[in-house]
């Protein structure tokens, strides 16, 4: 049976840039252990040569005119953001304070 | 905490000019109204109802009732009652869906009306487009009412998992409405909306449309657009009608349905006649149709978790199908086993992926961002606050899945399954030489609705719920619920899947159903059955 440490629950999260507290490390540990432990359920079915489905209906590339189309205005997009400066989003500083 | 737009209430309708809304204005007759089907509306909107007078019924109700009932995040009266008005005065009322309210679920964005999908990273975001479903509800001349209450991204099968409190079954307020579209149901059952849109990953339209009383139709998938709906599950993810009658969920579907450019998944097929399918049906002919009943879902030795009283109710109905002349067999589909598991795999997967897109910068919340952290963390910070419990989890557990030494054994293997499951579905419905059966039932879900509260410890309990659901969801079959009886004082749910593309095949068998359970009742709909509160002091 596969199992979810605290540490993995928080390791996880960081890679899903999720900040976790220590009660939700506890708490998700207990409840991811027992998700786990039925979906690997699935490793019980017989699938050698049976090919995976990633999408229900039979994909194939979709192509349209390389014609340009009307888009949405910039300010009206610029309103839904948090934070905006000279007609762009602006973000928190990604390099640090060296760089 | 509400973010109801509140005190704009419906005396500014303007509509006392127009003779029809004193006719309408009293209690009674407005309880009338907000107990008709759509098909009714549209024949006393032909008949010289006007839109304002049916709108404002609603919007009474609404005010009225709605406080208990938590089915709405959103509703604008004075917009609904523009709208309307405006359809009144161009005339084409009593044509079409002109003038017919409608509620949509949160999840569908909308041009200019809030949009939070249940979460708080969406709080007060107003969306600069609509969604390809809400536009076609708009082109067709419909009335939105307002935007319903849904666990947040769609996650959930109880809508406790909601942002913004819970939403209560209007069959008895201290249960669950069914999840994730539980303000849509809620506010159909309640008779606070005639019809809505709800959207089905796992089950999100059928399992509330089932322990509501209402009927629910997950279409095929590729068949009613995706563009603008928050994507939770993309593989998965559709929208259909939920409503009182199969008839309203078939005239809905076509207003929604058909391809779309601007969803690449869209499938470029014209749909098949769904309205007239459910006409047809309700004649209650079911003669040359082959109903195969699915072992796996509530069958022998697979009644581990289903109630009884929906088995006795599910058993009669397929009794009342074979009786008017279905050929009723029973089929196995043993990948139907795993299909949980699967889904618990593949949904939470493609939500890690799907919902990176909340990083605090386009949209929506973001916190911490003080100039004292960088982006990382202001990220993780703002998810960390904008998103509940279920989000965080399935997050996490779609990014374990998807990782590197493990995605082979869970992902890769879920997708395996997931062939197994669909060719369980081809092996049913058998080929051309191989005649199999037309439609699949099984019971919509292994309980009537569970008590507030009872599950939401529990995530594989919460899950469980889902049992009868996902396998139409991950080989992209249609599937619909319908009423098929009360199991202590509630109501319970049949599904009917069928062959991709052959939705019609779901309304019909549904309104044969749905008539001839109306007949042994004599009643003018499973709905009757349900008491409402009464709406006191309307508007005057």
């Amino acid at each position: 049976m596969s199992t979810l440490s605290r540490k993995d629950v928080s390791h996880l999260a960081h890679l899903a840039r999720l900040a976790v507290t220590d009660e939700e490390l506890d708490l998700f540990a207990g409840q991811l252990t027992a998700v786990l432990d039925a979906v690997a359920q699935v490793g019980k079915a017989a699938v050698e040569d049976v090919p995976p489905t990633t999408h229900a209906v039979p994909m194939t590339n979709v192509v349209r005119q390389d014609a340009a189309r009307p888009c949405l205005p910039r300010d009206v997009v610029l309103a839904g953001a948090p934070a905006a400066e000279d007609g762009r989003f602006r973000v928190p500083r990604i390099l640090g304070e060296e760089a | 905490m509400s973010i109801r737009d509140g005190e704009a209430r419906a005396s500014i309708a303007g509509s006392a000019s127009d003779r029809g809304a004193e006719r309408v204005r009293s209690g009674a007759a407005s309880a009338d109204i907000t107990s008709m089907d759509v098909h009714q509306l549209q024949a006393a909107l032909a008949d010289g109802a006007t839109s304002v007078e049916i709108t404002q019924a609603y919007l009474d109700r609404i005010e009225a009732t709605d406080g208990s009932f938590g089915a709405y995040l959103h509703v604008d009266p004075e917009a609904a009652l523009a709208r309307a008005a405006e359809i009144d005065a161009a005339g084409a009322r009593g044509t079409g869906l002109n003038g017919v309210p409608i509620a949509l679920k949160d999840v569908v964005v909308t041009e200019g009306v809030p949009t939070t999908s249940g979460s708080k990273i969406l709080e007060g975001w107003k969306p600069p487009y609509d969604a390809t479903v809400a536009a076609r509800l708009k082109a067709a001349g419909t009335v939105l009412l307002g935007k319903t209450n849904m666990d947040e991204f769609a996650m959930g099968s109880s809508t406790e998992n909601s942002a913004y409190g819970v939403t209560r079954n209007p069959w008895d307020p201290e249960r669950i409405p069914g999840g994730s579209s539980g303000g849509s149901s809620a506010a159909v059952a309640g008779g606070l909306a005639p019809w809505a849109i709800g959207t089905d990953t796992g089950g999100s339209i059928r399992q509330p449309a089932a322990v509501t009383g209402l009927v629910g139709h997950k279409p095929t998938y590729g068949s009613v657009s995706r563009y603008g709906l928050i994507a939770f599950s993309s593989s998965l993810d559709q929208a259909g009608p939920m409503a009182r009658t199969v008839l309203d969920a078939a005239l809905l579907h076509e207003a929604i349905g058909g391809h779309d450019p601007l969803d690449s998944t869209s499938i470029d097929a014209p749909l098949p006649l769904l309205a007239e399918c459910a006409r047809r049906g309700a004649d209650g002919d079911l003669s040359g149709v082959t109903v195969g009943v699915v072992r796996e879902l509530g069958g022998d030795g697979h009644t581990d978790g289903y109630e009884q009283g929906v088995l006795d109710s599910f058993t009669a109905a397929v009794a009342r199908l074979e009786s008017m002349g279905a050929e009723v067999r029973e089929v196995s589909c043993p990948a139907f086993d795993l299909a949980l598991a699967a889904y618990y795999l593949i949904a939470p997967s493609e939500a890690s992926s799907n919902l990176a897109r909340f990083d605090g910068v386009r949209y929506g919340l973001r916190v911490g961002d003080d100039g004292s952290r960088d982006l990382d963390e202001v990220m993780a910070l703002t998810r960390e606050q904008g998103f509940g419990p279920e989000v965080k989890r399935r997050i996490i557990l779609g990014t374990y899945a998807l990782s590197s030494g493990y995605y082979e054994a869970y992902y890769g293997q879920a997708q395996k399954v997931r062939t197994l499951i669909s060719r369980d579905f081809s092996a049913a419905f058998g080929t051309a030489e191989d005649q199999g059966v037309d439609v699949l039932v099984s019971p919509t879900t292994p309980t009537v609705a569970f008590p507030l509260g009872a599950r939401l410890d529990d995530p594989l309990a919460m899950y469980a719920a889902d049992l009868c659901t996902l396998p139409a969801s991950l080989a992209g079959v249609p599937a619909i619920s319908v009423p098929c009886g009360l199991s202590e004082g509630l109501p319970v749910g049949l599904q009917i899947m069928a062959p991709a593309l052959a939705d019609d095949r779901c309304y019909r068998v549904g309104a044969a159903l749905e008539a001839a359970l109306t007949a042994d009742r004599g009643d003018r709909g499973f709905l009757d059955q349900l008491t409402l509160p009464p709406v006191q002091g309307a508007a005057a």
